[in-house]
């Protein structure tokens, strides 16, 4: 008999308007522990808002969004910073500290919200700046790094704390195939060893084809599809089709 | 009415954001290491500025000063005129402007490119609270750097006023030196230059809203840095005005 899984992530009837654009209408649908989903579809249905949802950047009109055992929604400050500790979150453009080498970038999660002496900080952030294929490249700021290596940054400093659920928004945008493809190697290296929960937002079908146990399609606000690859592909609903078959 | 009620708004937000600054600068943590960094910056950035700007402006005073002066006889006074009005006046209003100019256009644009870039969000990401990370340091450093940077222009001023004055006349320096501090006294000095931490708090917390708070993408970042320029600046003289009043009130010999 195999165990019950354990809810990462679940939406609950989640509404969200900006202004008079419903980008979010009625969303429910819940993830589980150490599972990949990829959300597709065009381009401003909601999927970064739905990332942003879950890691509190943006609270809903109505609705509930659950991260793990916590309802994130209209929590106060404190608690949240808690809860945002098992989130690791790879922004589009990566959103590294321009200031910051990228040795400090990632020695800053580590150096405010552990109690790690400095050495094992530096011995942390080697390890998975290592991991990324940027060991060498620590004291490089982020000004003097390429698309793929900036993105290959924001991954590492997104994993650096080891989160329970990692958020990627597009990490393999704008890159070349040999390079979309490292980046998927890396995702699901982190899934298999660590059982890290994945919700990658992404236009990259084959990516995605690879790296998802389950695809979710929103369209104009509305989730129109969830399931495996070839759930989906068989879905009723065309622009679910058209996306996962393209 | 329309933009009245707008301009109310806009007051009340700025109101709020400062009353916010002040509120986090007392509540742990504190950001030691981001005020140091911010101290660094915004002294960097702006020394050269000040000194060269005060030993121009207290050279083209003196000839001026000169010009009239000589007319009643009275070129013995110069170095105590140059004193008093760079450490009462012009001292601490231009090295607020000056500051206005080169640091709070920077504190705008470069927020402004944190929020358009997503990095304000990647630090609420983080468990870190943006607005100590981010504004406070800022704010306290202008508020601390300021009244140095005062002085600084104070003193270049005054020097650029002897090398004036002294290839005109060929006064020497201690004669120079004695008779500009004979007139000043310390409410002249203290006071004034204390005032410009009130400048620094008007830079840091006005540049640091227009930069914080703008949603407009990259288009945001120039908007941010000239807003923070053009009200940073006009608060500044109309706080000056202010303080001048008070001033006089703590000190009345000073109004005399």
């Amino acid at each position: 008999m195999s165990e019950p899984q354990t809810i990462a992530v679940e939406f609950k009837h989640v509404m969200k308007s900006f202004g008079a654009k419903h980008v979010l209408n009625d969303v429910s649908f819940h993830i589980d522990q150490g599972q990949a989903v990829c959300l597709l579809g065009r381009s401003g249905t909601g999927k970064s808002v739905t990332l942003k949802l879950i890691m509190a950047l943006i609270r809903p009109d109505s609705g509930e969004v659950w991260v793990d055992e916590d309802n994130v929604i209209d929590m106060e400050e404190k608690r949240l910073s808690v809860v945002r500790k098992k989130l690791g979150y790879l922004f589009q453009d990566a959103a590294l500290f321009d200031s910051l080498t990228l040795y400090e970038n990632l020695a800053l999660p580590l150096s405010r919200l552990t109690k790690k002496p400095k050495d094992e900080i530096d011995d942390v952030v080697h390890r998975v700046l290592t991991d990324v294929g940027l060991g060498t490249d620590g004291a490089k700021y982020p000004s003097a790094l390429s698309g793929g290596m900036k993105k290959r940054a924001g991954l590492a400093r997104a994993l650096v704390l080891e989160p329970k659920i990692l958020l990627a928004d597009e990490p393999s945008s704008g890159l070349d195939r040999i390079t979309a493809s490292e980046i998927d190697e890396l995702l699901m290296r982190c899934k298999t060893e660590r059982g890290t929960a994945q919700i990658i937002v992404t236009h990259d079908v084959h990516g995605a084809r690879k790296i998802a146990d389950r695809v979710a399609v929103l369209d104009r606000g509305n989730l129109v599809a969830f399931g495996s690859v070839d759930e989906v592909s068989q879905s009723e609903n065309e622009v679910a089709r058209k996306l996962i078959t393209e | 009415m329309r933009w009245l009620s707008k301009l109310f708004e806009f007051v009340g937000k700025v109101g709020l954001f400062s009353l916010r600054v002040i509120v986090d600068s007392f509540r742990p943590p504190f950001e030691f290491a981001q005020f140091f960094r911010q101290v660094a910056e915004v002294g960097n950035k702006s020394l050269t500025l000040i000194v060269v700007s005060g030993f121009a402006l207290g050279a083209v005073m003196t000839l001026h000063t000169r010009s009239t002066l000589v007319m009643f006889g009275a070129t013995a006074m110069i170095p105590a005129v140059q004193a008093v009005s760079f450490f009462v006046e012009i001292g601490p209003l231009v090295a607020g402007l000056l500051l206005a100019g080169r640091v709070g256009s920077g504190i705008g644009a470069v927020l402004a490119n944190m929020r358009a870039s997503e990095q304000i969000d990647a630090i609420e990401s983080l468990s870190i609270d943006s607005f100590k990370f981010l504004v406070v340091p800022r704010v306290l450093a202008c508020v601390v750097v300021l009244p140095f940077l005062t002085l600084f222009m104070d003193f270049s001023g005054l020097l650029g006023g002897f090398l004036s004055e002294g290839l005109s006349s060929h006064i020497g320096p201690t004669l120079y030196f004695n008779r500009a501090f004979d007139y000043l006294q310390w409410s002249n000095f203290i006071a004034p230059t204390l005032k410009t931490a009130v400048f620094g708090f008007i830079i840091g917390s006005v540049s640091s809203y227009f930069g914080y708070t703008t949603d407009k993408g990259a288009q945001g970042v120039g908007e941010a840095a000239t807003n923070s320029v053009v009200l940073s600046s006009l608060l500044i003289i109309v706080a000056d005005v202010l303080l001048i009043k008070c001033i006089f009130f703590l000190f009345p010999d000073t109004a005399i």
